[in-house]
Formats: C-alpha cells, sequence, structure tokens
C-alpha cells in the first residue's frame, strides 16, 4: 500500500482545467519530485492534497484511507505536513513560537510543546534565531521555519513546496542536507522544485506534470530523458535532436 | 524588578480602598464605569487584538447581557444578580449564532457583518415589545443605595477578565488566537481548527461582555435599546478602548478605558463646567482626532508603544 495515492485528480478554476486527470503513488521513505514549468498545476496539487481547496474530481488515499473531504486541519494530524512557497512565517511571533504553535499539533502542555519546538529548531540549525522576531529572518531562515513548522506536527509525508527557490549556493546545499536528513528520520518526502540540481540528486523518483497533465514518471535520469519533459521545458527542436 | 513589583502591590492596595479613599459619589460612579470598560475592552482585545477578528459589533454581546438582567427581573421576578450569570452565558448562545454566520467571512467582512449584527440585535430590541417592552426601556430598583458593593463587583469582574485572558495566552488557545491572526491558512496548515478556534474566542469574549451589560443593568437601573446596543456608545467605544490602550496586550484595554472614559466624560461635562457649553458637543469630533492621532503616531496604543512615549518625552524634556 502506498503511502499517498492520487487517483485521478482533476482542479477546474472555472474554465480553466488547473490539474487534469493527475494520478500518482508516493511510496513510505521515498523522496518524490513533482516537476513542470511554471503554471503547470505543482501547488494546485499540493493545495488539493491538504485540502487548501475542494477538488474537483478525483480521489486523494493516505495510508489507504481517503482523505479526499478533510479539512485541512484534519489532513496535518493525520500525518501529512506542507511548508508554503509562498512562504507564510507568523510575523508578529517569535521563531520560537511559531514552531511552538506548531508543536501543539501533537502534544498538550505549553512545558512539552515549547521542548518539542526547541528540539525541531535544532534539527533545522534554527536555535540561534529563536528568539527573534520571524518577520526579521532572512529568506534563508523563512524557508527554514516553514519546514520547523510542519515537522514540528510530527509528520510522516512533507510536502516541501520550492523551499530551495531563492536561496544562494551555500544555502541551497544546507537545504538539500537537511531533506537528506529528514528523509534518514524517516519522513516521507513529496517535493516540488525547479531547481534541477536539488530535484535530480535528491529525488528517488520523479512525476512531471504540464498544463496540468502527467507527461512522465520515472527515476530522474529517465525523466530528464524523456521527450516531452524536454520539450516542456525547453521547446520542440531541442526534443526532436 | 523589585520596583516594579512595589509599583504593583501599591496600585492593588489603591483599587482595593478606592471607595474609602475618595467618597465622592461621582468619582465612584466614574470608576465603576472605567472598571466596566476594563472589562468589555479586555473581552474586545481578546478577540480583535489578539485572535485577529476585528467586531464592530459587541454592543451585541453587551445588550444582551443587560436585556438579560433586566428581563430576569421583569419576566421571571427574580433578582437580577441571576443575571451576571446568565447574561454571560445568554450572550455565549448568541456568539454561537453570531459566529457560525460571520466566521464565514474574514478580515473587513467579517467586521462589516458584526456592524450589521449589532444593528440587528439593536432593531429586535426595539420591537418584540412583548419581550424587551421596546423603547420603553427596562427600569429596575437597585439593590444597593451606595455606590461601593458596585465598586467592588465592578472591580472583581475586571480583574478576574484579565486574569483569564493572561491565563488563556500563556497556553495553547493564546498561541492558537495569535496564530490565526497572523496567518489563518498557515494556522491550518499547521493543524489548527481555525473555525472552532475562532469561534472560541468569540465565546469567551462575548461571555465577559455579557456579563459587563448584566452588570451595567445592575447598576445603573435603566436599559433601553439605544443605549445598550448602541453603535456609537458601546461597539465603537470598545474599539476605542482596545486600539487607544494598545491592542494584543494585556493591560492596553485597562488603560485605554481610563484614558477613554475620562475623555468622554471631561467633554460630556464641558471640562467640569470650565468651558462653554457647546464643548460637550465635541467629544465625537475629538475621539475621531484622538483615532487619527493613535493610529498615525502610536499604532500599538498607549502600552504597546510605551517605550516610544517615554523615549520622546525624554527627548523633549533633555531638548529644552
Amino acid at each position: 500500500m502506498a503511502l499517498l495515492e492520487l487517483q485521478g485528480l482533476t482542479k477546474t478554476f472555472g474554465g480553466l482545467v488547473a490539474v487534469n486527470q493527475v494520478s500518482f503513488k508516493v511510496e513510505k521513505g521515498e523522496i518524490f519530485g513533482l516537476i513542470g514549468p511554471n503554471g503547470s498545476g505543482k501547488t494546485t496539487t499540493f493545495n488539493c492534497i491538504n485540502h487548501y481547496f475542494p477538488i474537483t474530481s478525483g480521489d486523494i488515499f493516505f495510508k489507504g484511507k481517503r482523505i479526499t473531504k478533510l479539512k485541512t486541519h484534519q489532513i496535518c494530524h493525520l500525518g501529512i505536513g506542507r511548508t508554503f512557497q509562498v512562504v507564510k512565517p507568523l510575523a508578529r511571533m517569535t521563531v520560537l513560537e511559531n514552531v511552538t504553535a506548531s508543536a501543539f499539533c501533537r502534544v498538550k502542555t505549553i512545558g512539552k510543546a515549547k521542548k518539542k519546538a526547541e528540539e525541531v529548531l535544532k534539527f533545522c540549525s534554527l536555535s540561534r534565531d529563536k528568539d527573534k522576531l520571524a518577520k526579521s529572518l532572512p529568506i534563508g531562515g523563512r524557508k527554514r521555519l516553514e519546514i520547523a513548522r510542519a515537522l514540528a506536527t510530527d509528520p510522516e509525508l512533507l510536502l516541501l513546496d520550492e523551499t530551495a527557490a531563492g536561496l544562494n549556493p551555500s544555502e541551497l546545499d544546507e537545504a538539500i542536507e537537511l531533506i537528506k536528513k529528514m528523509r534518514e528520520s524517516g519522513i516521507t518526502i513529496l517535493i516540488i522544485e525547479h531547481i534541477m540540481k536539488l530535484i535530480m540528486t535528491i529525488s528517488d523518483r520523479i512525476h512531471a506534470i504540464n498544463f496540468g497533465q502527467t507527461i512522465a514518471e520515472g527515476n530522474p535520469l529517465e525523466v530528464a530523458k524523456n521527450g516531452l519533459v524536454i520539450q516542456a521545458y525547453l521547446g520542440e527542436e531541442y526534443a526532436q535532436g | 524588578m523589585k520596583k516594579q513589583k512595589l509599583y504593583w502591590v501599591l496600585l492593588g492596595i489603591f483599587f482595593l480602598t478606592f471607595p474609602f479613599l475618595v467618597k465622592s459619589d461621582y468619582y465612584q460612579h466614574l470608576m465603576i464605569i472605567t472598571l466596566m470598560w476594563v472589562v468589555i475592552g479586555s473581552s474586545w482585545n481578546l478577540l480583535a487584538g489578539y485572535t485577529g477578528q476585528v467586531s464592530f459589533g459587541h454592543a451585541i454581546f453587551f445588550g444582551v447581557g443587560a436585556y438579560t438582567a433586566g428581563i430576569f427581573v421583569t419576566k421571571l421576578e427574580m433578582s437580577a444578580w441571576w443575571g451576571m450569570m446568565f447574561g454571560g452565558i445568554t450572550a455565549m448562545l448568541i456568539a454561537l449564532f453570531v459566529g457560525w454566520v460571520c466566521f464565514r467571512l474574514r478580515g473587513p467582512y467579517f467586521a462589516l457583518a458584526t456592524l450589521a449584527g449589532g444593528e440587528i440585535f439593536r432593531l429586535i430590541a426595539v420591537n418584540w415589545e412583548g419581550l424587551t417592552d421596546g423603547m420603553v426601556g427596562i427600569l429596575i430598583i437597585q439593590d444597593f443605595r451606595s455606590k461601593v458593593p458596585y465598586y467592588y463587583i465592578a472591580l472583581a469582574l475586571a480583574a478576574v477578565c484579565i486574569w483569564v485572558i493572561h491565563v488563556i495566552m500563556k497556553r495553547k488557545w493564546g498561541y492558537y488566537f495569535v496564530s490565526i491572526r497572523e496567518d489563518q491558512d498557515a494556522a491550518a496548515s499547521m493543524g489548527i481548527n481555525t473555525t472552532l478556534y475562532k469561534n472560541i474566542s468569540l465565546l469567551v469574549s462575548a461571555f465577559f461582555t455579557g456579563m459587563a451589560g448584566a452588570f451595567y443593568m445592575n447598576y445603573m437601573g435603566f436599559i433601553d435599546p439605544d443605549v445598550v446596543f448602541s453603535l456609537h456608545f458601546i461597539s465603537i467605544m470598545a474599539i476605542l478602548v482596545g486600539i487607544v490602550g494598545g491592542v494584543a496586550t494585556i493591560w492596553g484595554p485597562a488603560v485605554g478605558a481610563f484614558i477613554m472614559v475620562g475623555l468622554q466624560e471631561t467633554f460630556r461635562s464641558s471640562f467640569f463646567g470650565l468651558a462653554p457649553k457647546w464643548v460637550s458637543q465635541g467629544h465625537a469630533l475629538v475621539f475621531g482626532l484622538l483615532v487619527i492621532f493613535v493610529i498615525l503616531f502610536l499604532a500599538n496604543g498607549v502600552v504597546g508603544d510605551w517605550k516610544k512615549i517615554k523615549r520622546n518625552v525624554f527627548r523633549m524634556r533633555e531638548s529644552h
């Protein structure tokens, strides 16, 4: 049984079909990449998985349980965490408070929540900044905070939405390290990424979509050689050559 | 730190002995009204300041609490003090309904819905004459002729209200409320049931505002729809108390209540009779100017920007 399974996921906004009949399975323990050009429907797929908005048709299963109709907070409690592409720091709270609020998802008392938050911050190398206001963090720190907040909810599956976008080369290496570390701790990762260095080196399997439709799936090498993928990213003449 | 503790103790002693220090009925009355506004302002602050759901309709809960107390006397022939407890509870029941309707909306739309809600409840109170006696209002005989018992009841209510909010904000609920204020979508993705916690915040807020309303009925002995469901004198005043004192601070609304009631009274009485009579008409204008001033220069209110105030006053002294 796959950890996460999408069956014919479709989402329309009025006449626009943002995601069209997308199906894939994410197995436990893997890093699964979701790629596609701008506007191809990647983030919309994420938003459907954690029920940011209702899907038009299709079904989503997590650990064999149908989660299509569940609310966002219920999906989080089941064990799916997510980060946002456009980061959403709780600006006027400190970094520690951000993560503490999130840790209440699993623990009841303030003492335990704070302790858990401290551990997560250490894991994400954010301990130094814990008393700073979230709005004072630079973009790299904000991305880390997104991850820390998701980790504090003890996810089995983590949806990372362009975590590496906007990072400088050294931050990028740190991000890759962090993602690998999370996988080692047993978290399955579904990741959207544009930076090929990252997605090609860490993904076990990749699913490519364009205009909301599946165009390829396989290991990084297979997907990189796929004609439709090359066409989607570079144009038709490259695909033929 | 020790000095600060001393201040708190002195402040506590002052409030506990106030009726013995100041014998004047007039100043005791002002203090009672101020303490009532501490309760309403703090309640409003819990919902609007901490949870980020700005209400323009707190008169709903104040009025419902006041009318519950009044109706206990006129219809059930029981003591209006029952209304203190039941006023809070009835306000909570009404808040359940208000939340169910208004929390479908976010931000300014929520604020507008509560604004409309306030007017709806005022019109209900005006027109449902069988229950409320309409514009005639409700007149009851007060239990005490002295103001002292009322003072201590108001003081206790204010202390309990601030203490409860303080405790809530230190715990899970507090973290959840502030998360919802900062980003509702992020909060949902952190496993927070935003609808549930917004309603919890509203219910607690409505409970204390309802208690304050019931207290008002007991204390003043007379209410009518235009007083207790007033947009201007209750809903807007609650907002002013909150923002002048400092939103999302524990003591802000308490300080705001003293400033606003003080200002209101100063103008109502035309500077205690020292200025010409027409000055009393100007209080709405002054409130408006005050709001503009606070938003421009003290966005976090007197308490939230206290350091800024201290620094600027200090600098002025130095330059002289």
